[in-house]
């Protein structure tokens, strides 16, 4: 099978959707010949023209808005957003809007559209370029959300995405744009729903998200030098989410951390934690440890930026201590 | 400073501003190249004039709103060297304690109040400063930098219309260099830029933003007016960065030609303009530009320097600041 970048995976599946359904258009700035800061896109606008890749002015609530807009009366937008932290400009459209739409008519107006946004730290770019904000989309009712952990998911949830017929928001990773991950050329897509055991283990279960997949993969190299077998979980999608396979998980090994980028309070890691408390209570051996971005705003700073965010070493510590039975609760 | 601009002192002033902004620029792209800068950041080289004009027209107690191409507001308003270098390496002594980086950068104590990586992002900033200002009795202008991109953000209405009604003390400078990021302002803004203030009966002006002269006149008599109620007031100043959008943009042929850039830069430099202006006038011989021109590079050289042996805040200052006391 080829390696392709995950830049390459979401440009792939974008271009299949788009040619199998004419209804689909990309519309954000800086798409068209610039194919976005990233180059994400390139090469889509020279094969389906300006009419489907449209590059807007910096207008984020208007362009979001006018996808809503085109989703509810037949077309299938796609949103480039090009930081995830402009989410907040869109929310109101996104929220209000989009979220809503579906039930508020009873089941009759759908709102499918995609908003392919991007997360992640340690980029040094300061506390407006740098957030990981899913779990601000995740509280909302309607809202999908979706977080490619490598090339193969970003394929193959961007295709699922697409077809969806509620809105999506797809969280890539920005410093994960040139990772490589073996991706067969047949067509597939990645069923919303169902986690993916990346490695298994009998001791703890690490479920991780998007990039923190590759920091939990790593702490299990280390753990696994101890004689600690970790269990690598990634749920791909965190609305919905496979409760299931999680659960099982945890059934099994007794111990959980739980790693998002987000901040770490009112953040996935906490639902996801308190889910395991409520539903596999009685098989844990330790508390469910959460492990999110630091409560605060991502500091410029390489010195600060880099202690913001959870580390394989990190994982590994704290994984050790559940194991060992050393008490951590803070208080 | 907010003295009229007749003598020879406030000219050299706006000079030496217009070069600092110039050479810091050089150094920063310099510290990016030789990868000891992190991340990007955007060049403001080109534009110095309109900078330099408007803010040579304020005081240390006018405010303004910056964006992220924002070193030369920072700079024109009276920021020093060695702090702005500190933030951009993120090291302990710089403007923001290395939290903020070039994006950020705000000076307190000159009335900066940052510069803002959310394009469109300050001018509810900005008109906020100035309704304070007029709510407490002060006389204080705020002056909004924001780029012809930012021009579509529906901020700026929303706020325009109310300064409009309230009669607010605040200037907004749309700083038109014909692009934002990889696209040509043509495309992204229909009809008018100054028509949409108009619109709000805010008198507006179009501007050459090379001509530092020009700038500051303007400016000068803006802030007069506003100082007296008559505020708001618009202006776009027509001007050029000579660099890509960021320093990393460097193969960007596919949006803007080479010709173009070499035409701005030889015959619209605002630099070499007003130094032509300086010498033609008497105000200055070529030998004191020069001199001038090598004290400042030395400055910058010595605040490199000076940042780049700097330390790095402690790892416990990480979580300070999140709240205020
Ligand atoms: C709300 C928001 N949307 C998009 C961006 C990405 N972005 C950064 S600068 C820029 C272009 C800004 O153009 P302009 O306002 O003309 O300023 P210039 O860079 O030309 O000085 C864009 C799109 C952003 N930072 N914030
Ligand atoms: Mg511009």
């Amino acid at each position: 099978m080829r390696n392709i970048t995950l830049s390459q995976a979401v440009n792939e599946a974008l271009a299949e959707e788009m040619r199998r359904d004419p209804t689909t258009f990309i519309i954000g700035e800086d798409v068209a010949e610039a194919g976005t800061p990233f180059k994400v896109l390139s090469g889509l606008v020279e094969e389906f023209g300006t009419d489907r890749v449209i590059d807007t002015p910096i207008a984020e609530p208007g362009f979001m808005g006018m996808a809503v807009g085109a989703a509810m009366t037949g077309a299938r937008p796609i949103v480039d957003l090009m930081f995830g932290d402009f989410i907040f400009l869109i929310m109101d459209q996104l929220c209000n809007q989009a979220a809503k739409i579906h039930y508020m008519s009873g089941g009759k107006l759908n709102v499918p559209l995609v908003v392919r946004t991007n997360m992640g730290a340690t980029r040094r770019s300061a506390a407006q370029h740098s957030q990981s904000l899913q779990a601000l989309v995740a509280h909302i009712p309607g809202l999908k959300v979706a977080m490619p952990s490598s090339a193969y998911e970003a394929k193959g949830l961007m295709k699922t995405a697409i077809r969806d017929n509620n809105p999506v928001v797809i969280f890539e990773d920005k410093l994960m744009y040139q990772d490589k991950a073996p991706v067969q050329e047949e067509e597939y897509l990645i069923p919303f729903g169902e986690a993916n055991v990346k490695r298994e283990g009998k001791d703890i279960s690490l479920i991780a998200t998007s990039s923190m997949v590759q920091v939990a993969e790593k702490a299990a190299e280390i753990l696994s030098k101890e004689g600690i077998e970790a269990e690598v979980i990634d749920p791909r999608t965190i609305v919905p989410l496979d409760e299931k396979t999680l659960i099982e998980s945890v059934k099994k090994t007794s111990r959980a951390i739980v790693i998002d980028e987000g901040h770490q309070s009112y953040g996935v890691t906490s639902e996801i934690a308190s889910r395991l408390n409520e539903k596999a209570f009685y098989h844990l051996d330790a508390p469910v440890l959460r492990m999110g971005a630091m409560d605060v705003p991502v500091p410029f700073s390489p010195a600060l930026e880099d202690i913001t965010v959870p580390t394989p070493e990190g994982v590994a510590e704290n994984a050790r201590k559940l194991c060992s039975g050393e008490l951590i609760h803070a208080a | 400073m907010a003295k009229a601009k007749t003598n020879t002192e406030d000219y050299l002033r706006m000079y030496r501003q217009m070069v600092r902004i110039r050479t810091f620029e050089d150094n920063a792209n310099q510290l990016y190249l030789s990868a000891k800068m992190p991340g990007l950041t955007h060049m403001y080289s080109g534009e110095e004039a309109v900078a330099v004009g408007i803010c040579e027209a304020l005081t240390d107690d006018d405010r303004i709103t910056s964006t992220h191409r924002g070193h030369g507001h920072c700079v024109a308003k009276g920021a020093e060297f060695k702090e702005m270098f500190c933030e951009l390496l993120g090291k302990e002594e710089g403007y923001c304690r290395g939290k903020g980086g070039s994006m950020h950068i705000a000076d307190q104590s000159h009335g900066n109040l940052g510069a803002n990586a959310i394009v469109g992002g300050s001018m509810g900033i900005a008109t906020g400063s100035a309704l304070r200002s007029k709510m407490l009795g002060h006389d204080d202008v705020t002056v909004c930098f924001f780029g012809d991109g930012a021009t579509a953000q529906g901020l700026l209405y929303e706020v325009m219309n109310m300064a409009a009604l309230w009669n607010l003390p605040v200037i907004y400078a749309c700083e038109n260099n014909g692009y934002s990021e990889y696209t040509k302002t043509e495309e992204i803004a229909a009809g008018s830029i100054t028509a949409r203030a108009e619109a709000f009966g805010i008198e507006a002006f179009k501007i050459d933003g090379q001509d530092v002269l020009a700038v500051n006149e303007l400016t000068q008599k803006l802030v007069a007016r506003c100082r007296k109620g008559e505020g708001p007031f618009f202006i776009e100043l027509e001007t050029y960065r000579y660099h890509g959008h960021h320093v990393g943009d460097i193969n960007r042929e596919y949006y803007r030609s080479k010709d173009e850039e070499k035409d701005w830069k030889e015959n619209r430099d605002p630099i070499i303009r007003f130094r032509g202006w300086l010498v033609e006038q008497g105000i200055a011989s070529e030998e004191e530009i020069e001199a001038m021109n090598a004290e400042i590079e030395k400055d910058a050289t010595e605040a490199v320097a000076y940042a780049e042996a700097a330390k790095y805040p402690d790892v416990s200052e990480v979580d300070m600041h999140v709240y205020a006391d």
